[in-house]
């Protein structure tokens, strides 16, 4: 990973400074017109949240079942990330839906599961912070049920009549936004592989340098 | 001693001091009246309670005083040392988990037996007019709600600041199941109950809990490793 980071970092400056020349130039939808234009973003840290939350969940997993501290790190810094990518998603949602709806928040499904998703990696984070020793385990058991909610997230919009768009959106998109879609979303897809390398190599860091105070210490 | 039997006896034993103590019914009784009071002034306009709010008054108060059921039950294993003697017994977890979630959900139903005539009585609810449905959320609703709180408890049960952060876990992860209980009684509730959409709410309740208890009975034993 190491030697991939600068490749990558590079990678991830290039989609991101072409993405707005891409959205510029995609048509523009014909009912919504110019708002529309958030669901690139909108969509994308929507997607890369999702896999950040799965993340999560998979690492907890290995560190319940297997006591791995390196699945702890990652699954630590991957539930940083889910909030972050969360926090996103639920601001630049209500800005497109003023436009679209003329409401900042709707009480719909998919709005309710995503916010109540997010709330569970608040959990996560808070335990982590305020839990005391031996909180690792207790924050692991929250990220799987924190990742079982994902689906439920997912097919909201199908399971219930809601005022968000299905998921059948992306499926049938246009072929001349499909491009910078999914541009967009490998563009953030980069980015959080980066920034979960980053995060966890802090961790790591953070446990060794706690390792060599212990052994001064002895 | 087979799983099951080591399961009846965890239940057995705390229902059993919950029988000679009555300390868990008497004070989440006395705070679920206390809960149904305030909302009484908040949602009753005029001597008339709100549209739909007799349902969402009833799941809230059984999430509250659940809560309190769960951190109480497990203050108790604490003060002893008991649990540690629990976990390092020759059975597998898992059982004991069972049982530990069995006994939750007895007394949450014993609190819900008392709150459910309350809340009908003082907030004129037709709970019962589809007693088969009602029952049938109470007892989807309160399977997921003990499965997760069983789980979360006793794994906070060692941790400091537990008593702050039982609420803060166990109110996310279990919403879905309070929303499956308000949005079917509401469904009960109307002049013409939808029995369609109580029926939906119903199988959506009856997937979380499977899910939750899967997730549990799953994460119980490596979690509650030293």
């Amino acid at each position: 990973m190491r030697r991939l980071f600068p490749v990558l970092l590079v990678l991830c400056m290039a989609l991101f400074a072409y993405a707005p020349f891409l959205i510029l130039n995609a048509p523009y939808e014909s009912t919504m017109g110019l708002v529309q234009k958030i669901f690139y973003f909108h969509v994308s840290t929507a997607i890369t949240m999702f896999v950040s939350a799965f993340t999560c969940g998979i690492a907890s997993a290995i560190f319940l079942f297997g006591r791995r501290p390196a699945a702890d790190r990652v699954g630590f810094a991957a539930a940083e990330l889910t909030v972050l990518l969360g926090l996103v998603v639920l601001i630049s949602g209500p800005l497109w839906a003023r436009k679209a709806w003329g409401l900042w928040w709707q009480w719909d499904a998919r709005l309710t599961s995503t916010l109540v998703m997010w709330l569970v990696f608040q959990a996560y984070l808070l335990l982590r912070r305020f839990g005391g020793p031996g909180s690792e385990k207790l924050a692991a058991a929250v990220g799987l049920f924190g990742a079982a909610l994902v689906p439920f997230v997912y097919w909201s919009v199908n399971m219930w009549r809601t005022v968000h768009p299905t998921t059948n959106v992306v499926p049938t998109l246009d072929a001349s936004m499909r491009g910078p879609f999914l541009w967009c979303v490998a563009a953030f897809l980069c980015l959080y592989v980066l920034l979960l390398a980053a995060r966890t190599e802090l961790e790591k860091r953070r446990a060794r340098l706690d390792e060599l105070y212990l052994a001064l210490e002895d | 001693m087979t799983f099951l039997s080591t399961a009846t006896l965890v239940a057995r034993k705390d229902l059993l001091v919950e029988a000679r103590s009555r300390e868990v019914i008497y004070t989440s009784l006395l705070f679920a009246i206390s809960c149904m009071l305030v909302f009484a002034f908040g949602l009753v306009k005029e001597g008339r309670v709100i549209a739909d709010a007799a349902g969402a008054i009833l799941w809230i108060t059984i999430a509250f005083a659940g809560t309190l059921a769960l951190s109480r039950i497990f203050d108790r294993e604490r003060q002893n040392e008991t649990l540690r003697a629990l976990l390092l017994a020759p059975t597998p977890r898992a059982a004991i988990y069972v049982g530990k979630f069995a006994g939750v959900l007895g007394l949450l139903l014993l609190v819900e037996g008392i709150v459910v005539p309350l809340v009908v009585l003082m907030f004129d609810a037709q709970l019962f007019r589809h007693t088969g449905w009602m029952l049938g959320l109470l007892l989807a609703g309160s399977a997921g709600y003990a499965a997760v709180g069983t789980l979360f408890a006793a794994m906070l049960a060692r941790s400091r600041s537990r008593g702050a952060l039982l609420p803060v876990l166990l109110y996310p992860i279990t919403v879905p199941v309070i929303i499956g209980g308000v949005r079917g009684t509401a469904a009960l509730l109307q002049p013409e109950a939808d029995l369609v959409l109580a029926r939906a709410w119903l199988m959506m309740l009856i997937a979380f809990d499977a899910v939750f208890i899967t997730l549990s009975l799953w994460t119980f034993e490596p979690a509650m490793t030293e």
